[in-house]
């Protein structure tokens, strides 16, 4: 297309300018909405925090907040030990299957399965939160009673973060330009040589930022962990013990609660948003590392 | 390009138009000249707000406020006037007879146990014994040589707190081995646990147990768990949900305490798991 006329192009300047403004208009309110969610937390938790001490939330005997205990700790271990047991069981199996289908896999077997992968990313939370409850807390609870446990809210998250890791391992490997890997066989290494010294390493951060994206999620997963996990307030001594993840904690409670009660749901909300502003800090540190 | 940014504006009009619309609308509600206002117990609000909004509906010049704050706080806002109804999940006590009562709802809890437990009955020494963790087997109360799961409910539950009440225990000397939220779930995790004990509101469960889920109510101090029993007001582990007024009530109050007591309600008072009750 020609612009001879300065008309026309007068105009694009125009339209131009226009949608700058546009798209900066909208990425500012992206940005409010999320400082505004934190104004609000502050906000709707301050009647407690400006009452009690932050000792209150790390020293009290129990969560118990209508006789006025409020200790957070062993629900803060729940989140956290949730969220890591599941991505200790999906960083290997997600690596695998992506390099499954990148590598291993003949082409129409690794189109099949990665539709397959696709797919367990599309199912709802709640089908998963339904089927742990009816088939795998059952079946925990014949091994080891009562079923509702650590164990089992790890596994349904496993279900669930899979194919996330899975799906960003995959765009990542297959991003790795061709001639790196041709270079790689030409010097002679074995297909394992190459995923481990060429594929894996010029892959890392792409697979790294797929693990936070999948952590973030694990963290916050609220309806799933809340039918399978147990929601007892306590710290787990073994996987089979029922715990309770902030989250749930705040979906159980937060239809009835009032005054105090209310406020202090709003603090373990602020507590889980914190959890996942350090987890979203060490990916900002991870990526400064990668750079110096 | 041109095309595009003509689609965008259209978009950003079509937003706007939406914005000014809703606003304009809750200029229009604000501007209602009755407003009625109840306050009361966290137990009936939910159910209430569910009237309020199909009453307001019905007639559009009433606008109807419902606050929480207890059951206390129902009463107290209605003797001194704050509040024109009072919501209390409780029979009216000797020294506030002062107050018109109407029941509007009968609110019943039953324990549960899975089909497959020979368990019938419990008595309430046995309940509590189970639920504080002195009872952990099931062949001390008759049972399988099974360990008990305790299913308890998420503090500020209306049916923990009227379990706990007829227990006379605090919910910190429970010791559970599941916390669920809703009734459903509390369902749901007994039929998936035959050695789980758990409670969960009456109309609830009764539903489930019609439609052939292997589920068992215990009866409690001989009386049989039913949503007929608790319409009587016989079945130990229930309460009757009150509205309060100070005085004989009349015009709006009225023709709303009669609409919330009226069959025209029975869906919504089902739809929250209590039991309508027969005023016609």
């Amino acid at each position: 297309m020609i612009l001879s006329e300065r008309n026309t192009l007068f105009r694009l300047i125009l339209i131009d300018k226009l949608l700058i403004g546009i798209l900066r208009a909208g990425a500012m309110l992206a940005a409010l909405v999320m400082l505004l969610i934190l104004f609000f937390l502050v906000d709707e938790s301050w009647p407690v925090l400006s009452k009690l001490s932050i000792v209150r939330f790390i020293d009290d005997a129990s969560w118990h907040p209508l006789e006025g205990a409020y200790n957070l700790m062993p629900m803060l271990s729940g989140t956290v030990l949730t969220s890591v047991g599941a991505l200790l069981l999906t960083i290997p199996l997600s690596l695998a299957s992506a390099l499954f289908i990148v590598f291993y896999a003949p082409i129409h077997l690794a189109t099949l399965y990665k539709r397959l992968i696709e797919l367990l990313s599309g199912i709802p939370s709640v089908v998963f939160g339904f089927w742990g409850l009816t088939t795998l807390v059952p079946l925990i609870n014949q091994w080891n009673p009562p079923g509702a446990s650590l164990l089992a809210a790890i596994l349904v998250l496993t279900m669930m973060i899979l194919p996330t890791v899975t799906l960003t391992a995959y765009t990542a490997l297959a991003a790795v330009p061709e001639e790196l890997l041709r270079n790689a066989a030409a010097l002679g290494l074995s297909r394992w040589g190459m995923i481990k010294g060429v594929a894996l390493p010029a892959a890392k951060t792409g697979i790294a930022a797929g693990i936070i994206l999948a952590a973030a999620r694990a963290l916050g997963e609220t309806m799933a962990v809340l039918m399978v996990a147990g929601n007892v307030v306590q710290y787990p001594e073994t996987l089979f013990d029922p715990v309770r993840t902030l989250a749930a904690n705040i979906a159980l409670e937060t239809a009835y609660a009032m005054g105090d009660h209310r406020a202090v749901l709003f603090v373990s909300g602020l507590l889980l948003m914190l959890l996942v502003m350090v987890l979203s800090g060490m990916a900002g540190l991870l990526e400064k590392q990668r750079h110096a | 390009m041109p095309k595009n940014l003509q689609l965008l504006l259209a978009y950003w009009f079509f937003i706007i138009i939406g914005i000014a619309c809703t606003s304009s609308l809750q200029a229009q509600t604000k501007a209602a000249t009755q407003r009625l206002v109840l306050t009361g117990s966290s137990t009936i609000a939910p159910l209430v707000g569910e009237i309020a909004r199909r009453f307001e509906s019905l007639y559009p010049g009433v606008r109807i406020d419902v606050q929480t704050g207890g059951s206390a706080r129902g009463i107290h806002d209605v003797r001194k006037g704050i509040a024109a109804i009072g919501m209390v999940s409780r029979a009216l006590k000797a020294d506030e007879a002062d107050l018109h009562a109407f029941v509007i709802a009968q609110d019943g809890v039953s324990i549960i146990v899975h089909a497959d437990n020979p368990v019938r009955t419990l008595s309430r020494e046995q309940i509590a014994g189970i639920y504080t963790g002195r009872i952990t087997r099931w062949n001390v109360v008759g049972g399988a040589d099974a360990r008990i799961t305790v299913v308890n409910k998420a503090e500020g539950r209306s049916t923990l707190e009227l379990f706990l009440d007829y227990l006379q225990l605090k919910n910190s000397e429970i010791k559970p081995h599941i916390i669920i939220g809703d009734n459903a779930q509390g369902i749901k995790t007994v039929l998936g646990n035959p050695h789980a004990i758990g409670y969960v509101s009456i109309g609830a469960v009764e539903f489930e147990a019609q439609r052939g889920a292997p589920i068992r109510l215990l009866s409690l101090d001989g009386v049989e768990a039913s949503v007929e029993n608790v319409r009587q007001d016989i079945f130990p582990l229930s309460r009757s949900l009150n509205l309060v007024t100070s005085n004989e009530p009349h015009g709006w109050v009225q023709q709303f305490i009669e609409f919330a007591r009226s069959s025209q309600v029975h869906d919504l008072v089902r739809a929250q798991y209590f039991v309508p009750v027969n005023t016609d």
